[in-house]
């Protein structure tokens, strides 16, 4: 039996040939060294996300997540939702913190519910991945397990958004979050504690439909890494990853930079550090390859 | 009648009150004390700057120009940072205000038309409606075709070593274009919105008549 189970929201970017299929690869990989037992929530739908919003309203968004938890409470009574994925985490989160605070809500959103023969009975937990690891986890059983340790990396450590606010990870600040340095750490590689633009926005959906004024942003977040001398830059967020990274070739021709650095996420690192291999760890899925990594991955593994 | 007459013709003279009625959280803006955080706090007011940043937006709602706040193309660059919010001394929900405003000036027809996050934002929530979840390449692909089909090969063309990266990387799928991932319970899905979005439309009027 695995040390630690829960139902398991991985949303729309994680799915096969999406834009973070990558970071599933590398999450399950992850989750069978730690003994961590992710069981899919059953035909579970997409967040709606924060840039629904035109179109949303207020009770329709909560409705299409509060679907998510009749289903795991139907499947999988009893326990917690995992996302991975910090739009769906939020999404969730923030529904369940409205039904649970408004009687009317919940009795629309109940009503509602209904007309897809599914009910709430009770209100599940909404974690993050990184919550489950440090919370549930801990540092000290994260580390136990790495047996190729990234000596000499340096990594900036991209809190992003969503992860960090409004919710944010207890005891974590908005201004400055440390878990994420405190991660790089644990695989043995070096983190960057003063790299300031660790919580500096994306873009977000605006990437798409304004890009000019994200790539400003990109290019901020990018430029400050490299200031501090990193290899690379890792993050927990699939949309953060993708911004960051993916642009950068646009970043240089609108700004004549010369960006080329990989963004990873926290668990493509944990997994080479646990002994995984190139595949294990979705290194295929980066656009800028993270050679470094690669080369480490292809090691053989002290024991 | 049109559903901005209606509403312009029954909070006449109190825009507030129409905000605090009809937009999401909307009962918050009388709190704020025009301090500024929300404004030196926010990414896209810091780098290209807005029309009228949250605080301003907040006052002219006091101020009832109704007009001006609806029809502005600033609430439209919240990129859902939530900065704002932990930053303001009142605590109030900056972001759902914005993206509330949004909403409702979408709603009643009031947005800037052809402003491209508001373009976005409705193709979004459509998109993972359909069938229950993204189709990352129709999302796209409906994104560079909004100003229609030439602009939107230009835009393709423009994207295209973007795309051919992700292809490569395994992480867009060109066949999501004849399908992709959905639910199995669409009529589910579709059944339970619909009822949402009605029982919405009941709340709201209501407080209109009330």
């Amino acid at each position: 039996m695995a040390t630690k189970e829960y139902a398991f929201y991985p949303g729309c970017s994680s799915q096969k040939g999406a834009s973070a299929s990558n970071y599933l690869t590398s999450v399950e990989s992850m989750c069978k060294t730690l003994d961590v037992k992710l069981t899919e929530i059953p035909d579970w739908n997409c967040c709606g996300a924060s840039i629904g919003y035109a179109e949303a309203g207020e009770l329709p968004r909560h409705v299409l997540n509060a679907r998510n938890f009749a289903l795991s409470e139907q499947h999988m009574p009893g326990k917690e939702i995992v996302a991975t994925c910090a739009a769906c985490w939020l999404g969730a989160r923030e529904t369940r913190e409205r039904l649970t605070h408004s009687e009317t809500l919940m009795a629309d959103t109940r009503e509602a519910l209904k007309e897809s023969g599914l009910e709430i009975n009770e209100m599940p937990n909404i974690r993050h991945m990184v919550e489950v690891l440090i919370e549930d986890l801990g540092f000290d059983e994260m580390k136990k397990h790495v047996v190729r340790p990234l000596e000499g990396v340096k990594i900036a450590g991209y809190v992003g958004c969503q992860t960090n606010r409004p919710f944010g990870v207890d005891g974590e600040s908005f201004e400055n979050p440390l878990y994420l340095d405190k991660m790089v750490e644990m695989v043995g590689a070096e983190p960057i504690p003063d790299y300031e633009q660790k919580v500096t926005c994306c873009g977000g959906a605006l990437a798409f439909s304004e890009p000019e004024k994200a790539q400003a942003q990109i290019k901020d977040i990018v430029e400050s890494a490299y200031d501090h001398g990193a290899e690379m830059i890792v993050t927990p967020c699939p949309l953060c990853q993708a911004n960051v990274e993916i642009y950068q070739g646009q970043v240089n021709k609108r700004y004549g930079t010369k960006f080329d650095i990989p963004v990873m996420y926290y668990s493509q690192l944990m997994v080479v550090a646990y002994g995984g291999d190139a595949k294990a760890a979705g290194l295929n899925g980066q656009v800028i390859k993270a050679r470094r990594l690669e080369e480490i991955a292809a090691k053989p593994v002290k024991r | 009648m049109s559903a901005n007459t209606a509403v312009a013709d029954k909070y006449r003279n109190n825009f507030l009150k129409e905000i605090e009625e009809q937009v999401e959280m909307g009962d918050w803006v009388k709190m704020c004390m025009q301090c500024g955080v929300c404004s030196g706090s926010c990414p896209t007011n810091f780098q290209s700057a807005w029309e009228h940043p949250p605080q301003e937006l907040f006052m002219m709602i006091r101020a009832g120009k109704r007009e001006e706040v609806l029809t502005s193309t600033s609430m439209w660059n919240c990129t859902s940072c939530y900065n704002c919010i932990v930053r303001c001394p009142r605590k109030i929900p900056i972001t759902h205000i914005m993206h509330g405003i949004a909403e409702y000036a979408h709603r009643i027809g009031k947005a800037p038309k052809m402003q491209a996050t508001r373009f976005f934002s409705v193709l979004f929530w459509k998109n993972c409606t359909n069938t229950g979840r993204v189709n990352e390449l129709k999302l796209s692909l409906g994104l560079y075709f909004k100003d229609g089909f030439v602009q939107g090969v230009k835009n393709g063309l423009a994207m295209q070593s973007v795309a051919i990266g992700l292809i490569k990387a395994g992480r867009l799928n060109p066949l999501e274009l004849f399908g992709g991932h959905k639910c199995k319970d669409q009529k589910g899905i579709q059944a339970m919105l619909a009822k949402a979005y009605e029982i919405e439309r009941v709340r709201k009027a209501a407080k209109m008549a009330g």
